[in-house]
């Protein structure tokens, strides 16, 4: 062991080396305690230092997009209530120009329901094979299959999504291809496995004498999973679904390569669309910088940013009813 | 016999399901893998990509990947290891330790796009650097940090209690036991969890979108100064990673051998996470059998 990591650990110790100079076997024993005391102190300073860069970058994180997101409201006089009620996108007309996002808004909650419709009941499926119906050798296979899922990188699936799926919906089902449909498979099946793996966290963590109880009763299995299993793990089950959906919601390429991306609000499946994610990659190369339009993008990620905030209260609300 | 019946047809859906998934990915694996393959070639790995004309290749693209992983992981690593330590080690129940915990938890939940808005905001604007590759590595830092302390937290606290015990009955202070006792036995899983971060590092395009940038100046290779303009180890350059490549010829789509390049480069960036992944569990078999002294 000591060769193979030899190098990795060389480096480590370079780092913490670099705070805590090394010294002579003689000084150290003469002097130890001192020493020591001092590496004590510098050890503990730099990680606390380490965990006060993370606050600092939450928050300024918070700081910097909030006081972005906003500054179409209050710099530029763009209205809130227009900008959240609105469905007029028109920023770059001269005379009168219209900033309503709520065809983004609305199809980014579209987008990520209908994934999350699609992706659960798979999910969610997918844990109870692996917990309940075969738990020796499904896990061995399902387990990897989902980590190598979550490993694609986002804009594999987009070109996927683009190379395959447009095309045969184009083909088979209708309209352009570009469409909400389209979105939807693509997310539900990045959010598959974010889903699958929180869900078998959360039955694999229900005690055994439920099982053992509800059997003993003659339930069969599918009695045993609907009426025990599954009502004693949904805390946790609509945890595995918020988490998916939260990363569905904030899915910017793979989104923005098969929905269209139109101004207008889609009136079905079929229709091309866009969420707040792929308005903000599409236009924040193109808008100057300072500018209003600019600017209302800003407050679109904005909207983000309190969105993953609320999924993570969600998640919170949800794991305090989980007390069995 | 209605209950057995209804048995029978949940377990059938319940398989369904579970072929389903097997067939998503190994369909995803096949298409990609096939349709990439042919177009994969020692020539495409070498030559520069082209803006306009075909038969342009990956070389600066995926020497970008690589570097900016690096760059980032440097940076992320010592930091996210030193949050771990924190955590497991120093941090004391109560309402601080709860605020970090939040903010990991705020950090690891941001949309990747959110941290690229951010990037773009800090260390493209304020700072006044522009689309750098350290603006990228820095963006990715954040996006990648909250992975890499829980991780280290996680194998930090599963190391036995009996030898952080033993280390500090023999009078070896607490950090000195952090760094001689528990960082090296839990540096298998740290490995493990670094890699698999690594590989969802490199397959990351929206953060760099606005932080690294859509283009890369021409390098030189032969160029080793960094603070050159032509040199790739400028960290001052922009720099187009792979997956930015693949979704910038899709969307901007003028190269007319888009097919091919996105194909290829889908590819290779696959089997790169690909071998990621296979590398950490491989690392993280050998050195626990190592150290565990188990077959």
């Amino acid at each position: 062991m000591q060769i193979c990591i030899y190098p990795i650990m060389t480096y480590f110790r370079g780092v913490w080396c670099i705070m805590e100079k090394i010294i002579p076997a003689k000084e150290r024993l003469t002097k130890s305690s001192k020493n020591r005391m001092d590496g004590e102190l510098r050890g503990k300073i730099l990680v606390i230092l380490c965990a006060v860069i993370m606050i600092s970058a939450t928050i300024s994180i918070t700081i910097f997009l909030g006081t972005k997101g906003l500054q179409s409201f209050i710099k530029n006089g763009v209205s809130l209530i227009e900008f959240l009620t609105s469905t007029h996108w028109n920023p770059t007309n001269q005379a009168s120009p219209e900033y309503g996002a709520l065809p983004f808004i609305f199809g980014s909650f579209a987008v990520t329901f209908l994934a999350a419709l699609i992706a659960a009941p798979l999910g969610i499926g997918a844990a109870i094979f692996m917990t309940e119906i075969a738990p020796s050798w499904g896990r061995k296979i399902l387990q990897p299959v989902v980590e190598l899922l979550v490993g694609i990188p986002s804009v594999v699936y987009g070109f996927i999504g683009l190379t395959v799926l447009v095309p045969f919906v184009r083909a088979h089902v209708g309209g352009l291809g570009f469409s909400l449909l389209s979105g939807m498979i693509v997310l539900s099946v990045m959010i598959l496995p974010t889903i699958t793996s929180i869900a078998t966290d959360a039955m694999g963590t229900l005690p055994k004498n439920l099982r053992e109880g509800s059997y003993a009763l003659g339930a069969t299995r599918w009695q045993t999973i609907r009426k025990v299993l599954i009502p004693a793990a949904l805390p946790g089950l609509l945890t595995a679904v918020v988490l998916g959906m939260a990363r569905a919601f904030g899915e910017a390429l793979a989104v923005q390569m098969v929905i269209g991306n139109v101004r207008n609000l889609p009136s079905s499946i079929l229709d091309a669309s866009a969420t707040l994610t792929t308005i903000i990659t599409l236009n924040m190369g193109h808008t100057t910088y300072g500018s209003v339009e600019n600017n209302t993008l800003w407050s679109m990620g904005l909207i983000l940013l309190v969105m993953s905030f609320a999924f993570i209260l969600l998640i919170r609300y949800l794991s305090s009813r989980r007390k069995l | 016999m209605k209950s057995k019946t209804a048995d029978r047809i949940a377990t059938g859906v319940f398989v369904a399901i579970a072929i389903i998934i097997v067939s998503i990915l190994v369909g995803l694996f096949s298409y990609i893998l096939v349709n990439g393959f042919k177009y994969i070639s020692w020539d495409f790995l070498t030559t520069p990509s082209s803006n306009i004309r075909a038969g342009g290749g990956i070389r600066d693209q995926l020497f970008n990947s690589f570097y900016i992983l690096l760059l980032t992981m440097i940076i992320a690593v010592p930091l996210g290891v030193g949050g771990g330590i924190y955590m497991a080690e120093y941090a004391k129940p109560g309402k601080l330790t709860d605020t970090i915990r939040s903010c990991i938890e705020v950090l690891a939940s941001l949309p990747s796009i959110v941290i690229g808005m951010f990037g773009l905001l800090v260390f493209v604007n304020v700072t006044g650097w522009g689309y750098t590759i350290l603006g990228g590595a820095l963006a990715l830092t954040v996006f990648n940090l909250p992975v890499i302390v829980r991780v280290s937290e996680d194998s930090i606290r599963t190391v036995p209690r009996d030898l952080k015990e033993a280390s500090l009955a023999l009078g070896i202070t607490h950090w000195h036991t952090i760094k001689t006792v528990l960082l090296p036995s839990a540096f298998p899983s740290i490995l493990t969890g670094i890699i698999l971060a690594a590989g969802r590092v490199f397959g990351e395009a929206a953060a760099l979108l606005f932080t690294a940038g859509l283009s890369t100046p021409r390098l030189d290779y032969a160029n080793w100064n960094p603070f050159s303009e032509q040199s790739p180890l400028n960290i001052f350059r922009p720099a187009e990673t792979l997956a930015v490549h693949i979704w910038s010829v899709n969307t901007q789509g003028l190269i007319p051998d888009v097919e091919a390049v996105s194909n290829g480069s889908a590819a290779v960036l696959v089997i790169s996470v690909l071998l990621f992944n296979l590398l950490a569990r491989w690392i993280g078999s050998i050195i626990t059998k190592k150290i565990t002294a188990t077959k």
